[in-house]
């Protein structure tokens, strides 16, 4: 807003001395000017910003690098890593085999599954956040079920899952569901026991029915909770999806760490590993941002 | 011919035997302009909510028009105190919200949002239509509350404590609003306060309660000043000066506060 009512104001002085001045002149004059105007401030912010990580990550790196300098290091240190696995990072998408396909492909076949799952477990977490939070009668009923099943470790839903779907697929897709539905279930059901007493007259007072209530005040009142629980859920999701494909083989990015570890590729692991860590990320930023997104204005005032 | 809204033998207790309000009658005709006043804690704000439906009478009743009241409805508009309007709508969408629900199957889409818009004009409020409830002040977010309650066209406007929560300056402001509306649409409003002046300066009659337990109407008393009331010239009028000093007789000299004594 600002930055661009800056931008805006300084035109008129530009076209102010061109009246009088050669048409020449003025040519040069904006570039110059744009440059130092707009991106020379800028920069001291934006080296503020990116130099400290940076310097962080050649620290790490130079820590690591050292700790695996010996002849008879266990682990391989980051050049080694490079030296052996850059084509994994450097050309994610190939395609040598049905097994030998790169890390982008390997990524999006556990995103698929994790979005799978993730969609079943918002949809039935917030469903079931919702009964939970409404009614007294079904917070008790079903509360002391989910406050230990909620406990329960994602791999531990796996045999379970392969008996009962007799497949890998989705049984790994039904351990992304169980791992990521209970912190939806619980922050929706706080969000809506949190929905202030104000909101809940103002809908007697209009007259709102059960649908209207529930549309028009209880999501939004509890979408800041809900997008919370949400984010927990992707963040677990994304934990449980790799452990699951370690067992349940296939062309996730999970069996891949595994395969590799049976074939001793230790710096294919590292790379696998830096690739989740990213999606990972990512993941909790998208989740997170929708949420920003969503609920701009939710927060009191 | 029966009353318009008729307040009958209202007790209220929230525990067994422990009455908050007891023994409160009071009939209110159609027009008329209506403050209760009391200390607080005296159960002002539970009568209030007993008429908007809200909160159910132990013994008593409400009766709008004849017709027994026994939950909330649009008939009997609130302006909450902390004006509760939905953080995620804008100014408008929350007004809309309420006419949407009220004339949802009398009138057209076009005439809602006109009739809308005419009541954010009437509060002054029209120019800020597009904003979100965070973006306004704490003034133009009760302005907001009365035009939501006034949309809803109510048989009774019910306001609790609507300025409470405002700075002297724009508590004037909104007075003075409310005093033009309601002598323009002649509504018909009960207003819970605690402020003196804000009592004589808007109502017809001046309710004033005892302290609780067991509260109940001490006096009522009549303001027959003519209106429109303008609040700088009233200041020398000695029958203001009077309705005044009758209201801090009663709030201070025989109903003192029991934790102020």
């Amino acid at each position: 807003m600002s930055q661009s009512a800056i931008a805006a104001r300084p035109a008129p002085e530009q076209i102010a001395p061109a009246e009088g001045s050669a048409a020449v002149v003025q040519l040069g004059v904006p570039r110059r000017s744009f440059l130092r105007r707009h991106i020379l401030p800028a920069l001291p912010g934006i080296a503020a910003r990116t130099i400290p990580p940076l310097l962080g990550l050649a620290l790490a790196l130079g820590v690591w690098e050292l700790l695996c300098m010996g002849p008879d290091a266990s682990m391989p240190g980051p050049s080694k890593v490079w030296a052996e696995a850059k084509e994994l990072v450097l050309d994610p998408w190939f395609v040598y085999g049905p097994q030998d396909i790169g890390l982008g492909w390997r990524l999006l076949t556990s995103l698929q599954r994790v979005a799978v799952g993730f969609s079943i477990a918002t949809v039935m977490g917030i469903a079931l956040g919702t009964i939970v939070g409404s009614s007294t009668w079904a917070m008790r009923a079903l509360d002391p079920l989910f406050q230990v099943l909620r406990t329960v470790p994602p791999l531990a839903w796996l045999p379970i899952a392969l008996a009962a779907f007799r497949d890998s697929h989705p049984a790994a897709m039904f351990v992304i569901f169980i791992t990521a539905i209970w912190p939806i279930i619980i922050n929706t059901a706080v969000g809506i026991r949190n929905i202030p007493q104000d909101y809940r007259n103002v809908a007697l007072v209009l007259r709102l029915n059960h649908f209207e209530y529930f549309a028009k005040i209880m999501v939004p009142a509890a979408a800041p909770y809900i997008f919370t629980g949400l984010r927990i859920g992707v963040g677990l999701a994304w934990l449980g999806i790799v452990a699951a494909e370690m067992l349940t083989g296939g062309v996730g990015i999970g069996f891949f760490i595994w395969d590799a570890w049976n074939s001793s590729r230790l710096s294919d692991i590292i790379v696998a590993l830096i690739y989740i860590g990213v999606v990972g990320f990512a993941l909790d930023r998208i989740v997170a941002m929708l949420g920003h997104y969503a609920t701009r204005g939710t927060a009191k005032g | 011919m029966i009353p318009y809204l008729q307040i009958d033998h209202i007790d209220k207790a929230f525990t067994q035997g422990t009455y908050v309000l007891k023994g409160v009658s009071l009939t209110i005709n159609k027009g008329e302009f209506v403050s209760i006043i009391g200390h607080s804690g005296c159960g002002k704000s539970t009568l209030l909510n007993i008429v908007a439906g809200l909160t159910g009478p132990t013994n008593g009743g409400v009766f709008l028009e004849g017709r027994q009241v026994d939950e909330p409805g649009p008939d009997r508009a609130v302006v909450f105190q902390n004006h509760s309007l939905l953080p995620w709508l804008t100014v408008y969408g929350n007004v809309k919200l309420a006419v949407d629900k009220v004339f949802g199957s009398t009138k057209s889409r076009a005439e809602r949002h006109d009739w809308t818009m005419h009541h954010l004009q009437l509060v002054h409020m029209a120019h800020e239509h597009h904003k979100k409830p965070a973006e306004i002040s704490g003034g133009m977010k009760q302005r907001v509350g009365i035009a939501r309650a006034l949309a809803m066209e109510p048989k009774v406007l019910l306001l609790d404590e609507p300025f409470g929560a405002l700075d002297a300056l724009t508590r004037a402001q909104l007075q003075d609003t409310v005093q033009e509306i309601a002598a323009r649409l002649g509504n018909t409003v009960i207003m819970i306060t605690h402020d003196v002046d804000e009592a004589v300066l808007l109502s017809d009659r001046i309710v004033m309660m005892t302290n609780g337990p067991a509260a109940t109407i001490g006096e009522v008393l009549e303001v027959s000043l003519p209106r429109p009331r303008d609040r700088l010239s009233m200041t020398d009028s000695s029958a203001y000066l009077n309705a005044r000093t009758r209201v801090l007789r009663f709030l201070y000299e025989r109903h003192r506060h029991p934790v102020a004594a």
